[in-house]
């Protein structure tokens, strides 16, 4: 019987290495697996080069995670905002390495590795900073320049429903970046509200297809978000 | 000094937004244009989070946490109003669906690159977000920004002197003193000046020459 359903946070963090790249889901807080950041600090793994849209605010999750140096490099599109304290003043003092990515890039990216496509050619950031040493090709007669697949280790993900299949559904604006996430990692870990019969997902609601996933962990997400 | 009102900038782009276009409005100012188009006109607002049908804000009581735009706020969905993920949202943006998108901005040239992510008196790292994919992506691109900053300097200018987000996509300006249009191979046209300035004085506050409607 396939089971993915692991019971506790530490089983569903289990196994992660040192020198890990981690995806983390969520746009802001909203998708963001809070709990599975949390027993990711709790893990121990270090050196870790994490992805995600946003570098954490105030000093919990993923900012705690970087405030206590186990993250080496990140790779997102918007660091800056309110609340990053603790990645402005790692940046400051040159303690974390970024490597800014524009958002639909650095989604195409993991969408591209989970579909085992290399690389690939976009017109975004044509002619700017960010395209600097990157390869261009013109098609068409417009200036495109060449994006590399950006694979995982791990991706930690929230999701609303799953089965023990690992068949995932999402909770409105929530589903950002975790679908693709799911796709581009190794090791897919997904945090979610409610854990359903197998069958009880209508087929055509399934988001994100087992086959992408490894590990389950129901978290309540908590009064206000249900 | 006359000056359009922040609501006055966000009034008129409202006005130039036909029925049936799909729209995304950058952080910021541009976000103030939604609550200027009447919902009695049907345009699909798609904010890059993976949200299309956008609606008006939440009445109080009737937020959905799970629910926001790209500025992180919550909103609601209009009937039809649709969710897919990053990726088929960006694919929107990024493979030419969305036919216009409002950025604010630090600097337009007239030749339509705009720079509106990083300045170079930044210390701290800059934020890209999606401005990039927009400005290459979108049809059009429309800027609602101040026409200068606020020590005076022109922000309508001849070449960009900031860091680029795109190159010669910009086709309209909203300024809180003018409405500009920037046509390939010419550059600014004035479509309309705040009433009580004159061209000389709107001339005086660009940095690129201004051209007429003929």
């Amino acid at each position: 019987m396939i089971n993915k359903i692991v019971n506790t946070l530490a089983e569903a963090l289990s196994g992660v290495k040192d020198g890990s790249t981690v995806l983390i889901g969520g746009f802001g807080s909203v998708g963001q697996p809070d709990a599975l950041i949390e027993a990711l600090i709790e893990q121990g793994a270090k050196d870790l080069t994490c992805v995600a849209n946003n570098a954490g605010t105030g000093r919990v999750g993923l900012a705690r995670l970087m405030e206590l140096g186990r993250v080496r490099k990140i790779i997102c599109s918007f660091p800056r905002s309110a609340g990053s304290v603790v990645f402005e003043e790692l940046y400051r003092e040159g303690k974390i390495e970024l490597e800014i990515v524009p958002q639909g890039t650095m989604a195409e990216r993991m969408r591209a590795a989970g579909a085992g496509i290399p690389a690939f050619y976009t017109a975004t950031s044509h002619g700017t900073l960010l395209a600097k040493g990157k390869e261009e090709r013109e098609f068409n007669g417009r200036k495109y320049v060449m994006e590399h697949a950006l694979k995982a280790d791990v991706a930690l993900i929230e999701a609303w429903e799953a089965d023990r299949w690992g068949n995932l559904t999402y909770n409105l604006s929530g589903r950002n970046f975790n679908p693709v996430m799911a796709m581009a990692a190794d090791l897919t870990i997904a945090q979610v509200q409610h854990i359903v019969e197998l069958g009880a997902i209508d087929p055509e609601r399934v988001a994100t297809p087992g086959i992408f996933v490894n590990r389950v962990v129901r978290v309540d997400r908590g009064e206000g978000w249900v | 000094m006359p000056s359009y009102s922040r609501t006055d900038m966000a009034a008129k782009a409202a006005a130039d937004i036909p029925e049936g276009w799909v729209v995304n409005l950058g952080i910021g100012m541009p976000t103030l244009i939604a609550d200027q188009v009447p919902l009695s006109r049907e345009v699909i607002f798609q904010s890059e989070n993976g949200v299309l049908g956008m609606g008006p804000a939440p009445e109080k009581g009737h937020e959905n946490p799970w629910l926001i735009n790209a500025g992180k706020q919550m909103v609601t969905l209009r009937p039809g109003g649709s969710i897919c993920h990053h990726a088929d949202s960006f694919a929107m943006i990024r493979g030419g669906h969305i036919d216009l998108c409002v950025l604010g901005g630090f600097e337009v040239a007239e030749n339509g690159d705009l720079a509106n992510w990083a300045t170079s008196e930044n210390d701290t790292a800059p934020a890209v977000g999606g401005a990039m994919d927009l400005g290459a992506g979108a049809k059009r691109l429309w800027v609602v920004m101040d026409h200068t900053t606020k020590d005076g300097r022109p922000k309508i200018v001849e070449r960009c002197g900031y860091p680029l987000t795109s190159l010669g996509s910009v086709s309209r300006v909203y300024t809180n003193l003018a409405v500009l249009d920037v046509v390939p191979g010419l550059g600014f046209v004035v479509r309309d000046i705040v009433p009580g300035m004159s061209l000389e004085e709107l001339q005086a506050k660009s940095g690129a020459k201004l051209h007429t409607q003929s």
